[in-house]
């Protein structure tokens, strides 16, 4: 999955989360509980809806790195860079990596 | 037509779900109404086989006008002729008719079917032309503007916002000029609540996680099993004790106004449950597919103001309920903590209550106690 498939995929997201804003013209930098309007219960129901379809785990602890579009969209690559590699002997869904702090800073 | 609030006199069928024939029990949804809170779903209360449809789809009708006639288990007919009508709605003492204007005419009626599948392809209804009963916009309109291609998405057109206005307007003008309003507040310490949530959540998939609103939630409906006089309803007849917890849940509707369904029996509910059941009402507000019980139910309104907002809220009381609730944004204080000044995140917590129904006294206990809960989230 390239960085351009996974924006799309927020993008399409966001979307349904706020139907009436064009969520690929977003500023990039902004954040998006302001530009969006969109309160705990929406970003909760996007945090699940990405976990869900990227099939990673979004912890609690990492929500602030989500808070920009640019941002979203490092975090979740590097999410899925790291859902990748241990993704070697079966097609297993991403197990939790809560317990491992520090996973993806700004390595990839 | 149910009632759906103090500040509906009419509504539209727009469409039966069921046919004469069929055999419904309670919770079943048996026709979907248009009124100032968007399209409902109607559900039912009893048991019983549809006789025959009162009401043509595209009929306006007052309150309290049978709908349908149903043959209840127990064979009395007179009694059964409203049950569709006889959802027990929320009393309403003394109901102004002069203060709300009459439902506009003309608006598109949509099925919800209809409006998720509009928002599933992203199609507007406001330029559409329904050929459903009444003109009412239906899922085979849909598909037909979906297949006719077009732009993506314009905003599709969910809830009709000025009706919702003029609601809001007519129920607040009442509440302000009937309801003698007491104010009280105090700050809670979350320092344990966001705590135990932390890590709750941290064992948690998103799908299944808690908010911050489902323990406030959660503390009020508490709360309020001892002190009753907060829950239910005023009417001519004074003060009338609601019959379960049922915590109208103040809901914000992206583009303005708001709704205020209920989350039944919230005291009986645990976390989770209770979570689950925020989550799939907020999701219906905004989308608009909400139940008629959903909207006559609440004994009380629960206003949570969430992270991007202020510190404090005085609500005003939607009613003919007694009481409002409300949380303000959580905020980071300084806070004396066994004589040491330290920073807290805190929370204003305040009550709107009917000095008819109750005293400023049995409000401040209250208000403490849903503190007291806050402190001891394992309880809740």
């Amino acid at each position: 999955m390239t960085r351009d498939d996974v924006a799309a995929v927020l993008i399409d997201e966001l979307g349904r989360i706020a139907p009436e804003t064009d969520a690929s013209r977003l500023d990039p930098t902004a954040e998006l509980r302001d530009e969006l309007d969109i309160d705990s219960m929406d970003f909760l129901n996007l945090v699940t809806a990405l976990s869900e379809r990227l099939k990673i785990d979004i912890p609690e602890t990492d929500y602030p790195k989500l808070a920009t579009f640019g941002h979203a969209v490092d975090y979740l690559v590097q999410r899925l860079g790291v859902a990748a590699r241990p993704v070697t002997s079966s097609q297993q869904p991403e197990p939790n990596h809560r317990g491992l702090p520090s996973l993806g800073r700004k390595s990839s | 037509m149910p009632s759906l609030g103090a500040d509906m006199e009419a509504g539209t069928l727009v469409e039966w779900l069921k046919r004469p024939g069929d055999r419904v029990k309670r919770g079943d949804i048996v026709a979907v109404v248009e009124t100032q809170k968007g399209a409902i779903e109607v559900d039912i209360f009893e048991e019983g086989v549809i006789e025959r449809w009162l009401v043509e789809p595209g009929t306006t009708v007052p309150v309290g006008t049978p709908l349908a006639l149903i043959a209840g288990t127990q064979p009395a007919p007179a009694a059964e002729v409203s049950e569709v009508a006889a959802v027990p709605a929320a009393p309403t003492p003394m109901a102004p008719s002069s203060v709300e204007p009459p439902p506009a005419a003309g608006r598109a009626r949509v099925s919800p079917a209809a409006r998720r599948l509009a928002a599933e392809r992203g199609v507007s209804l406001d330029r559409l032309t329904g050929s459903g009963p009444g003109g009412a916009i239906v899922s085979a309109d849909i598909e037909r503007a979906a297949a006719g291609g077009g732009p993506r998405p314009t905003v599709p057109k969910r809830l009709d916002l000025a009706e919702m206005r003029r609601a809001i307007a007519a129920a607040m003008a009442r509440s302000k000029r009937e309801i003698p309003h007491y104010y009280l507040n105090t700050t809670v310490d979350l320092t344990r609540s966001l705590a135990w949530i932390e890590a709750a959540n941290a064992t948690r998939p998103p799908a299944q996680r808690l908010l911050l609103a489902a323990l406030l939630l959660k503390a009020v409906a508490l709360a309020l099993g001892e002190a009753p006089e907060f829950n239910g309803f005023f009417t001519a007849e004074g003060f009338q004790p609601g019959a379960g917890i049922h915590l109208g849940t103040a809901i914000a509707i992206r583009g303005g106004g708001l709704v205020a369904p209920a989350i039944r029996d919230a005291d009986k509910l645990s976390l989770d449950d209770l979570m689950a059941q925020l989550r799939d009402l907020v999701a219906r507000a905004r989308s608009g597919a909400l139940r008629s019980s959903e909207l006559s139910d609440p004994t009380i309104t629960v206003t949570n103001l969430g992270e991007r907002s202020v510190e404090t809220v005085f609500g005003v009381i939607y009613p003919p309920q007694v009481a409002l609730v409300g949380f303000g944004m959580p905020v980071e204080r300084p806070w004396v903590d066994s004589g040491e000044v330290v920073a807290r995140r805190v929370l204003t917590a305040t009550l709107a209550a009917d000095h008819r129904a109750s005293d400023g006294h049995r409000g401040a206990l209250f208000l403490a106690d849903i503190n007291h809960r806050l402190q001891s989230p394992e309880t809740l």
